[in-house]
C-alpha cells in the first residue's frame, strides 16, 4: 500500500466566466521515502492538484479520491485534515518571503506549528526545537536567528526556515511547491541538497512541483508530466528522460540546453495551452503538437501503458510500442527537414 | 527614530505655523466690528477706540501676529473677547467632554467596525457580507447631524414618551459629578459618532483583510494546521490592521480637536461647540485657540501613526 | 481537410496551424472603457442609484413645476392654511403634501427647490477640488523635484487643517453664500486628490509610453495632460462620483451649523437645522428633508461603489475629517 494514493482527482472553479476545470482527472500514487517530480507549464494545474489534497483549494469543486494513511482526503472533515496539515503533511511554497508573515519572527512562526498540534509541548521546548531545526536545515547561529524576522533572512535561508518549519513535526508527506524556482543557482542546490538530508534521515515521500528539469534529473524517483489539467506522462526519472513518449515531455526536453550542465526554466513549446473554461474535446496538447492527427481532435487519449512498461504511461495516440514510436519521430523529422 | 521624531516635530511645527498665519490673515483681510460690537450699539467712535486698544486691536496687524506667536510659544493663547478669560483655559474646560465622546466613540467604532469589516471579508460573497456592507454604506452616507437628530427623536424622545427616559436630549454632566449621568449623557452621542465612522472601518477592514487573506502567508498558515479563526485573526487581521490604525489616528486626531456637529446636537460644550460659537461671536482669540490646538492635535495623530506603523510591520525603519 | 482515418499517424506539421486557427475566436483588444461601462451596466444596485440621482437631478430642475402643481412657492408662507392654531407646522394633508415648516412653507416645494442647491454644490465643488487635485497631483509627481517637496508640503498641511473648523471660520468671515460654500470646500479637499493622483503618476512616470513622448520632445505640460492624464483618468473618475456625496453632506453640514445660505433661500441642511426644535411635535419637518438627503448620499455612494467596482482601483481617504 502506497503512502499516497490519488485516483481520478478532478478540481474546478466556478468564476464569473465560467466554469475553470484547473485539474481533470489526475492518478498518482507515491510510496514512502521516494520523490515525486510534477512538472508542466505555468498554469497547467500543479499547483491546485497538490493543494486540493490538504484542502486548501477554497471553493473548487473536487472529485476523486486520495487515500493518505488510511485517510480519504478529500471527503475528510474540516478537523481531520487541520491535524493531518503540517503535521503528517507539511508544505513549502514557490516564494519564501511572502510565504512566511512578515510580522512574527521565524521562531515564532516554527513554535506556532508545533504548538498548534501538540499542546503538551511547552513554549521554551518549542523554542528549542525550533532553534534545533533551524540548524539542522544549515543555518547558522540559529540559538538567536529564531528571533529574527523574516525580511532579515536571504532568499535560500528563507527557504531553509520554511523547510525547517514544514519538517518540525516530522511529516510523511512533504509538498513542496516550486521551493527553488525564486532562488540563485548555487542556493538551489543547497536548498536541494538539505531537502534530500532530510528525507534520507526521515524516510519522508515529497512532492516536488518544478518548472525546472535539471532539478527533477537531480532528486526526482518518478516524474508526472502536465499539462492543461492532465498528467500527460508518468514515468521512472530514467525513463522519462531517455524514452520519452509522449510529444509534450518530447518539446519539455528539446527545450533543455544541451550542452554541460547549464540549467534552465522551461522554455515554453511555441503556442498556448487551451481555455480551461470550455477545453475543446480531444488531446489538449493538439493544437500545439507537431504530431496531431485527427483522431487527436475527436477524442481524449486516455494514460496508457507504453513501452510494454506500466510504470510508464503516456496519454497519446502515438504507438505505444518503441519502434511505432520512433518511426513517427522520424517522419516528423523527415517533414520538417530536421528541424524538429 | 529618534532623528525620526526630530524631524517630524519640526515639520508639525512648520505646519502650526503655517495654519496659525493662514487663519490670522484670514481674520484681519475682513474689516473687523467686535469692538463695535462689544462696546454696545450707541457707543461713540471714542469708545469703540478704547475697546480696541484693550483689546490690543489698534495696533499693527504684524505686531499682533508676533505677539500671538511670542505668548503662544509660553502657553498663553491670550484672552476671550468678552469675559476675559484665559483661552487655555477655556480649551482645558472644554477638553475632557470632547475627548471622552471621542475617545468612548473610538471604542465602539472599532468593535463594530472591525468586526463587521472581518466578517465580510471571511464571508465575502455571502447574504451575511452584503448585509454588512449595505449596513455599512447607509451609516457611511447619513450625514452625522441627521442620524443625532434620528436618534434624538427615536431613542429620546418617543422611548421617554412610552415611558422609559433613558435618554436625557442632550447636555453633559461631568464624569466626576456623577458618573452614571455622565455615561447616560455620552450614549447617544457615542452611538451617532462611531455609527457614522464604523462604516469607513467596516469598508477599509473589508477591503484591507480580503488582499491579506489571498497572501501567500495566509495559505501558509493553514498548511500548518491552525485553527481558521487563528488564521484570520493573527495571521490575517494583524497585517489587515495597519491600514486601520493608520486611519484611526487620522480620525481621532481630527476629533480631539473638536467634534464639532455631534456636541452642537446634543448641546455638549466641548472644543466643537466652543469654537462654533466663538465663531459666531468673532471671538478670535477663542477661535484661534481652538484651531491651532486642533492642528495640533492632528500633527501629533500623525507622528503616532507612523510610530505605530513602525511598530505594527518590524520592516519599516523611522527615518 | 481531408483528415487519413484516425489510427493513422498522421505527421503532417501544416495541420496543426490550421486547427489552430479554427480553434479559438480572435481576441479583440476591448478598451478598459468598453469594458468598466458593461460591467457598470450589469450591476443592477448601480442602475437603480443612476435612477434615482436622475430622479433627483429632474426634481430640481423641474422645481417651478413641483411649485405650480401644489400652487405653492418656496417662500411663500402660508400663516393660515400652513400653521396650526398654536403656530405649529401642519402635518403632511392633501393641501400640504409633506406638510408644512415652522413658517408655514410648504416642505416638498422646498426640498424641490434644496435639491438644486445640494446638487449644484455638490458638482460644481466637486469639480473644483478634481481639477485642484489633478493638477497639483500631475506637478507634484510628473515634475518632481522642489516642486514636488513643496507641494508635498503643501498637502500635508491641507490634510493636518481641522477642516471642519477652517471650514465655518471661513464661511462666517466671508459670509455664507454659494459661492463662498464652493471655495470653501475646494481650498480644502483637494489634497486627498492631489495626493492620489501623484502616487499614480509617480508610478507611471517612468513608462516607456511617456519616455517616448519625452524623447520626441514634446513639452512637460503636453506630457502631463495628453499623456499621463488619461492614464489617471480611471482612479481619478471613480474619486469624483465617490466625492459628490461628501461635499453634498457638507455642505448640509455647513448649512445646518447655521452657515448655509441666507435665508429665506430652501437648502437641506438648512432645513433640518431649521426643524431641530420641532422634532418632538413635527416629526415630518425633520423627517422629509433628513430623507431627501439620505436619498441622495446613498444613491451617489452606491453608484460610486459601483463605478469603483467596474473600474477596480482601490478607494481610501476621502473622509478626512468632515464627520464628527
Ligand atoms: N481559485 C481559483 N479560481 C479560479 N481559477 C483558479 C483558481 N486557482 C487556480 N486557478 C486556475 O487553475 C489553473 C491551474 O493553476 P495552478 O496554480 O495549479 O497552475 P500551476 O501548474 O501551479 O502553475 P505555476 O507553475 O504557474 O504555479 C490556472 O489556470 C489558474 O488560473
Ligand atoms: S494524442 Fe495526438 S495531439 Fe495528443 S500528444 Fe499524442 S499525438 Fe499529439
Ligand atoms: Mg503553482
Amino acid at each position: 500500500m502506497s503512502l499516497l494514493e490519488v485516483r481520478n482527482l478532478a478540481v474546478a472553479f466556478p468564476t464569473p466566466d465560467g466554469v475553470v476545470r484547473a485539474v481533470r482527472g489526475v492518478s498518482l500514487s507515491l510510496n514512502q521515502g521516494r520523490t515525486l517530480a510534477v512538472v508542466g507549464e505555468s498554469g497547467s494545474g500543479k499547483s491546485v492538484a497538490t493543494q486540493t489534497l490538504t484542502g486548501l483549494t477554497r471553493g473548487a469543486k473536487v472529485e476523486g479520491e486520495a487515500w493518505f494513511e488510511d485517510t480519504e482526503l478529500l471527503t475528510a472533515s474540516d478537523r481531520t485534515l487541520r491535524q493531518i496539515r503540517g503535521a503528517r503533511i507539511g508544505m513549502i511554497f514557490q516564494d519564501p518571503l511572502s510565504s512566511l508573515h512578515p510580522y512574527y519572527t521565524v521562531g515564532w512562526q516554527i513554535v506556532e506549528m508545533i504548538r498548534a498540534h501538540d499542546r503538551t509541548t511547552s513554549r521554551t521546548a518549542a523554542r528549542e526545537r525550533a532553534a534545533e531545526l533551524l540548524g539542522r536545515v544549515g543555518i547558522p547561529h540559529a540559538q538567536e536567528r529564531i528571533r529574527d524576522f523574516p525580511h532579515q533572512f536571504s532568499g535560500g535561508m528563507r527557504q531553509r526556515v520554511m523547510i525547517a518549519m514544514a519538517m518540525a513535526l516530522d511529516p510523511a508527506l512533504l509538498v513542496a511547491d516550486e521551493p527553488t524556482t525564486a532562488l540563485d543557482v548555487t542556493v538551489q542546490a543547497q536548498v536541494l541538497s538539505v531537502m534530500r538530508d532530510l528525507q534520507d534521515e526521515f524516510g519522508t515521500a515529497i512532492i516536488l512541483i518544478t518548472h525546472d528539469l535539471g532539478v527533477v534529473a537531480q532528486i526526482a524517483d518518478e516524474v508526472a508530466v502536465m499539462y492543461a489539467g492532465s498528467v500527460m506522462e508518468m514515468a521512472s526519472r530514467r525513463q522519462l528522460f531517455y524514452e520519452p513518449h509522449h510529444p509534450y515531455t518530447e518539446g519539455l526536453l528539446a527545450s533543455l540546453p544541451t550542452a554541460g550542465n547549464g540549467r534552465k526554466r522551461l522554455v515554453p513549446i511555441a503556442g498556448n495551452p487551451p481555455s480551461l473554461i470550455a477545453p475543446p474535446p480531444g488531446c489538449p496538447f493538439a493544437p500545439r503538437c507537431p504530431h496531431a492527427f485527427a483522431h487527436c481532435w475527436e477524442e481524449a487519449p486516455p494514460l496508457r501503458a507504453v513501452y510494454g512498461d506500466t510504470a510508464h504511461q503516456s496519454a497519446c495516440w502515438l504507438p505505444t510500442d518503441v519502434a511505432g514510436r520512433q518511426a513517427a519521430r522520424d517522419r516528423l523529422r523527415t517533414a520538417t527537414g530536421g528541424v524538429q | 527614530m529618534l532623528w525620526f521624531l526630530l524631524r517630524r516635530t519640526f515639520l508639525g511645527a512648520l505646519v502650526l505655523w503655517l495654519i496659525t498665519m493662514g487663519v490670522f490673515a484670514l481674520f484681519f483681510v475682513t474689516p473687523n466690528n467686535v469692538a463695535r460690537s462689544l462696546a454696545g450699539r450707541q457707543a461713540t467712535p471714542e469708545t469703540i477706540q478704547l475697546v480696541e486698544a484693550r483689546l490690543g486691536l489698534d495696533q499693527p496687524i504684524w505686531k499682533q501676529y508676533l505677539d500671538f506667536v511670542r505668548n503662544a510659544l509660553h502657553g498663553d493663547l491670550g484672552y476671550d473677547y468678552y469675559h476675559q478669560q484665559p483661552v487655555t483655559e477655556i480649551i482645558v474646560a472644554a477638553l475632557p467632554i470632547t475627548v471622552s465622546l471621542a475617545v468612548g466613540a473610538a471604542v465602539l467604532w472599532m468593535l463594530l467596525g472591525v468586526t463587521n469589516g472581518v466578517i465580510s471579508a471571511v464571508r465575502s460573497g455571502s447574504f451575511a457580507d452584503r448585509a454588512l456592507t449595505t449596513f455599512a454604506l447607509f451609516f457611511y452616507s447619513m450625514p452625522t447631524f441627521l442620524l443625532g437628530l434620528l436618534l434624538l427623536y427615536f431613542l429620546y424622545f418617543q422611548l421617554t414618551l412610552s415611558g422609559y427616559p433613558f435618554f436625557p436630549p442632550g447636555g453633559y454632566v461631568p464624569f466626576t459629578d456623577d458618573p452614571y449621568e455622565w455615561t447616560r449623557h455620552m450614549v447617544l452621542p457615542w452611538v451617532t459618532l462611531a455609527l457614522v465612522l464604523a462604516a469607513t472601518y467596516t469598508r477599509l477592514t473589508r477591503g484591507s483583510m480580503l488582499d491579506v487573506l489571498g497572501e501567500d502567508y495566509i495559505r501558509t498558515a493553514r498548511s500548518k494546521g491552525l485553527r481558521e479563526s487563528r488564521v484570520v485573526v493573527v495571521h490575517g487581521l494583524r497585517s489587515a490592521l495597519t491600514p486601520v490604525v493608520t486611519q484611526f489616528g487620522i480620525d481621532l486626531g481630527q476629533l480631539v480637536g473638536g467634534v464639532v456637529v455631534t456636541e452642537t446636537v446634543f448641546s455638549m460644550p466641548g472644543l466643537g461647540k466652543t469654537a462654533i460659537d466663538a465663531i459666531n461671536r468673532q471671538d478670535l482669540p477663542v477661535i484661534l485657540g481652538i484651531v491651532l490646538f486642533a492642528s495640533a492635535a492632528v500633527v501629533v495623530a500623525n507622528i503616532l501613526v507612523d510610530l505605530a506603523y513602525a511598530m505594527l510591520d518590524p520592516r519599516v525603519r523611522l527615518h | 481537410m481531408t483528415d487519413p482515418p484516425p489510427t493513422e499517424v498522421h505527421d503532417e506539421p501544416s495541420a496543426a496551424p490550421e486547427h489552430e486557427s479554427r480553434r479559438e475566436p480572435a481576441i479583440t483588444a476591448r478598451s478598459p472603457w468598453v469594458l468598466a461601462g458593461r460591467r457598470l451596466l450589469r450591476d443592477r444596485v448601480a442602475i437603480v442609484c443612476l435612477v434615482v440621482i436622475v430622479l433627483i437631478v429632474l426634481l430640481a430642475v423641474f422645481a417651478p413645476l413641483v411649485a405650480s402643481i401644489t400652487g405653492h412657492g418656496p417662500n411663500q408662507q402660508y400663516r393660515d392654511t400652513g400653521l396650526s392654531p398654536d403656530g405649529l407646522p401642519r402635518a403632511p394633508s392633501g393641501e400640504f403634501w409633506l406638510g408644512t415648516d415652522s413658517l408655514g412653507r410648504d416642505i416638498l416645494v422646498r426640498i424641490a427647490y434644496g435639491a438644486r442647491i445640494s446638487l449644484l454644490v455638490g458638482v460644481v465643488a466637486t469639480a473644483l477640488t478634481v481639477t485642484i487635485g489633478v493638477v497639483v497631483g500631475l506637478a507634484a509627481g510628473y515634475l518632481g523635484g522642489v516642486v514636488d517637496t513643496i507641494l508635498a508640503r503643501v498637502i500635508d498641511v491641507v490634510l493636518s487643517v481641522p477642516f471642519l473648523l477652517v471650514a465655518i471660520a471661513l464661511v462666517s468671515i466671508f459670509g455664507a453664500g454659494l459661492l463662498n460654500t464652493v471655495l470653501v470646500i475646494g481650498a480644502f479637499s483637494w489634497a486627498s486628490m492631489a495626493r492620489i493622483v501623484r502616487g499614480q503618476v509617480l508610478s507611471l512616470r517612468e513608462r516607456e509610453f511617456v519616455e517616448a513622448a519625452r524623447s520626441m520632445g514634446a513639452s512637460s505640460a503636453r506630457i502631463m495632460f495628453v499623456d499621463i492624464l488619461p492614464n489617471v483618468l480611471a482612479q481619478v473618475i471613480v474619486y469624483t462620483t465617490l466625492l459628490i456625496p461628501v461635499v453634498i453632506v457638507v455642505q448640509a453640514t455647513l448649512s445646518f451649523l447655521g452657515l448655509g445660505l441666507p435665508a429665506p433661500t430652501a437648502d437641506w441642511g438648512g432645513m433640518i437645522s431649521e426643524a431641530q426644535n420641532y422634532y418632538t411635535t413635527s416629526w415630518w419637518f425633520v423627517l422629509f428633508p433628513g430623507l431627501a438627503l439620505l436619498a441622495t448620499t446613498l444613491a451617489f455612494n452606491l453608484f460610486g461603489d459601483g463605478v469603483r467596482d467596474a473600474f477596480d482601483p482601490r478607494a481610501e481617504g476621502l473622509t478626512r475629517g468632515w464627520k464628527g
